[in-house]
Parts: C-alpha cells; structure tokens; sequence
C-alpha cells in the first residue's frame, strides 16, 4: 500500500501523521530544525528557502496558538501566509472540504496547513491532490479530531532530545486527559518509533483510550506509580468540556488525583524533565511551583515548536 | 578526459595562509563554507596564528536550486560566533566552480548584519563560473572537465586530500 506521506523515491512529501514514519525520517526533520533553531536568534530572522511559495493555513477548527506558530515558521521561511478561518466563510455557507480545497489550489496554493476537527481531515485532501496529480502541493496536519497532531508530536521529541540526548534509556510517563488527546498519540508513536525504553499512560479509567496496552504502554490510574523515577513527564491539557460528559467528578477532584505538584514531581527523576502542549489549565492538572519551576520546560516547547515546523515546511517543499 | 597530477592539500592550505598573510587586519576573521571550507579554515587559522574564532556557514537554506533538489538531508547548523557588523570577512571554500555557492553565502552572511568586505579564499578554483564572482586567494587554477567533481576529504590521519570522481 502506498504510504500516503511519502513520495516514490521515500522523501517526505505530506506530514499527517507521526505513525508510520521511518526513524530516519523523524531525525532528519529533528536534526533540520536543530539548524533552524539558529536563524531565530540572528539580526534578520529569515531565511529564503520558501521565498515566492504560499503557504494557506487553513483552520477548520479554532487554535490561534498552532496557527500563530505555523504563521511565524512560515515567514521565517519567507513564504506568503494566507489564514482562513474557514469555520466563518466557506464552510458556514455549505462548502464541502474538497470544494475549498480546490479552490486555493486555483489560488495557486504550494503548501496547506490543515486543522479539522475531524480525524483524517488532512489525509483526505492529501489523497485527493494525489489523484489531481498535484504532487507540488503539500500538506500539514496541524491536529485533526481525536487522530493525531504530528508537528507537536516532532517539537516534544525535539525537546525531550535537547535535554535527554538519547530515547534508549528514558521512561516517560503522559499523564491526563489521553482519551481526548491527539498530542498524546502523536507523542506515544514517536517515542515508540525513537526507541524509549518505557512508556506509562497515567490517568483515570474515563480519560483512558481502551486496549491502550496494544500500543506497548504501560497504564497507571495512579499518579504516584505512573511518576516514580520518570525521566520525562508530558502534561495534557484537561479540556473543560470535558467536564460536562460526566467523565470527571470535578476539576477540584482532578486536581486533588492527578494534577502535578512539587510533591508528586518529587517521585520522578531528580533531573526529569516537565512538559505540556498548552495551554495550561494553573490548579487544575498542573500547580504553578512545577510549571515555573525549574524542571519545566513548557517555554523552550514553544521556540523549538517554530524550528520544527520550520523544518517540516522547508523539507516538504522541497520534495 | 584530462587526467591530472593532485597536489598536496596541506601544503596548499599553508600557500594560502602565505596569500592572505599581507592582508590580514587586526579584525580579520574567517567564515569556512561546510564542510571543505570549515576544514580549510580551520587549518588557515591556526596557520595565521588567528585567536578569534571561525564561523562556519552551510548554505542549504539560501541555495538556488532549492525548488529543483530540495533541502540538503543533512543541514548543519551556521554558527557565526562574533558581530558580522563592520568587520572584514574571509569566506572560505574548498572549490570554486560555478561561483553559486558563495553567492548563496554572502546573502546569508548579510543575514546577520553589514560587514566592512567580504573576501573569498578558496583551495582550488575550476573556472567555469556561471556567476561573476572571483577568488581573492587562491594557490591552484585547475581545469577539468563538468563531468569530474573535484573532492576535498580528510584522510584517517585527518590530512586533507584532493580526489576526483567520474559522474556519469
């Protein structure tokens, strides 16, 4: 069957999902963002690999944080950023995904970044380019429903890499809201892919996917078994709405079982690393002592989250 | 196809330290191109006694044939460890061709700011230039023919070596 993200000769050419991307492939996109990373701190903050290409960001479901990321790298890259809210035009009037679709590809579209609130919204239209022939034009998936969200999946590999080195040794516990969560199976099929030695999914039986083990973790419904002498703890956001479907006593409760404070963080590592996607939710799964504390590392998340995504338009565009 | 006799790349490096030497200025610093200028100005360095040190530059991301070849699979972070602003800049490659290279570095070097001049130092320089840029410093002219590539290695001993490979 044809992988549906790479190209005949191997090369990445969509980015949709982490799952079922070689090894080689992640570390190429880790080793060019790390090359990346530079550019943000010198006198002019760009570079002019994506110079004349448009890149359309096209945003089904609300995120101004993911958007405002992929704007930035973008220009960094110096390619023109067009961003459509497309949940306020087309699709409030009635057009269909592929309709919209085809219409930027007549603007001339060289690149979408694609957020839908549906799982294999961003496939879809990669599938269908395909059978236009439009091998020129490439896609991003920037989150798409439960499925996976693989640029944030790329920028925590690239930063449990900066601070661990090596993914041989590391156990690293997910802990919160996984059911829900994109980022975490985005992250749970890159650390898998990358070699970690152990991973645990940590959180109450609602918020947990069924038949989890089958992706090789380990579950924990308690907090302190999940952390104890972790390397590398990921924070998920507990989404509010959540609250309402009856899967969650309260975020008070939340808190009281499964939210991270200097005390439970005591139990990992001396020198684990903590991070979370944002945005945080302060006393709810996450206390302010750990996400200012020392061992955080939410803040360096987001400027490695622009070099990633650097790296993953530069190396698309080019394939 | 012209067969030619390769000269001693170390030697070399020391005729172009001698090239330079008159012209070096007190803030005078060396950008090597990767990976055979960084190793040519590495070796320029420490034969000029120079105490600051290099910048290293890859290209990848100014190159002009992007669109056609895509990004390099293995892009190395450019490092330029001091204030470009003001300063007189040797750029250093190990081969000049087709003059493209240095053209996609002096954009990057002006990236980081304004320096006072750019000079170019290379090992050898093959003619055949598609751009109009040419060498201040350089020991070798050399002629071969476009389907040869002119390649600049270290050795186990991490001597530099000259070869040449037959492209089809």
């Amino acid at each position: 069957m044809r992988n549906p993200q790479l190209n005949a000769n191997g090369e990445l050419t969509h980015l949709l999902s982490i799952e079922g991307l070689p090894r080689e492939v992640i570390t190429h996109i880790l080793d060019t963002a790390s090359s990346f990373l530079k550019v943000s701190h010198r006198d002019v903050k760009k570079v002019p690999l994506l110079r004349g290409k448009s890149v359309f960001n096209v945003f089904f479901e609300n995120s101004t944080r993911t958007r405002t990321t992929f704007e930035i790298a973008a220009k960094r890259l110096s390619a023109d950023v067009i961003n459509l809210d497309v949940t306020r035009s087309s699709t409030a009037k009635g057009e269909t995904l592929l309709d919209t679709v085809d219409n930027l590809v007549a603007m001339h579209a060289d690149m979408f970044v694609v957020r839908h609130a549906a799982s294999g919204a961003p496939h879809l239209i990669a599938d269908h380019l395909h059978r236009l022939g439009r091998r020129d034009v490439h896609v991003v998936n920037a989150g798409d429903g439960r499925h996976a969200h693989p640029t944030q999946g790329l920028l925590d590999m690239y930063t449990i890499r900066h601070y661990k080195k090596d993914f041989n040794d590391l156990v690293v516990a997910v802990v919160g809201d996984i059911l829900h969560s994109r980022v975490a199976r985005s992250d749970l099929h890159a650390l898998t892919t990358l070699g970690a030695a152990e991973l645990r999914a940590v959180g109450p039986q609602t918020l947990l996917p069924t038949a989890i083990e089958k992706m090789g973790v380990r579950v924990c419904h308690d907090l302190r078994a999940g952390l104890r002498d972790c390397d590398v703890i990921i924070m998920l956001r507990l989404q509010n709405e959540r609250m309402n479907g009856a899967l969650l006593p309260s975020a008070r409760e939340y808190f009281s079982c499964y939210g991270l404070t200097p005390a439970m963080l005591a139990l990992a590592k001396p020198d684990a690393i903590v991070m979370h996607p944002g945005p945080m939710n302060r006393g709810v799964e996450i206390d302010s002592d750990v996400a200012d504390g020392p061992q955080a590392v939410i803040l360096p998340q987001v400027t490695f989250g622009i070099a990633v995504r650097m790296a993953v338009m530069g190396i698309l565009a080019g394939n | 196809m012209p067969t030619i006799d390769l000269p001693d790349a170390e030697a070399q490096c020391s005729e172009l330290a001698e090239l330079i030497r008159p012209h070096l200025r007190s803030d005078t610093v060396l950008v090597g191109i990767h990976s055979g200028g960084v190793w040519v100005a590495r070796r320029l360095c420490e034969r000029l006694a120079l105490n600051k040190e290099i910048g290293l530059i890859d290209v990848s991301f100014y190159r002009d044939d992007y669109s056609e070849r895509g990004l390099h699979p293995r892009v190395k972070p450019s490092s330029i460890p001091f204030d470009v602003e003001g300063r007189p800049l040797i750029l250093v490659d190990d081969v000049l061709y087709t003059g493209r290279t240095t053209r996609a570095a002096i954009n990057e070097l002006f990236d980081y700011g304004r320096p006072a001049s750019i000079q170019l130092a290379v090992l050898a320089d093959r003619g055949r230039r598609q751009l109009p840029i040419c060498a201040d410093y350089c020991p070798w002219r050399v002629a071969l023919d476009p389907s040869q590539e002119l390649i600049l290695s270290t050795n186990d001993d991490g001597r530099l070596q000259w070869s040449v490979a037959e492209n089809a």
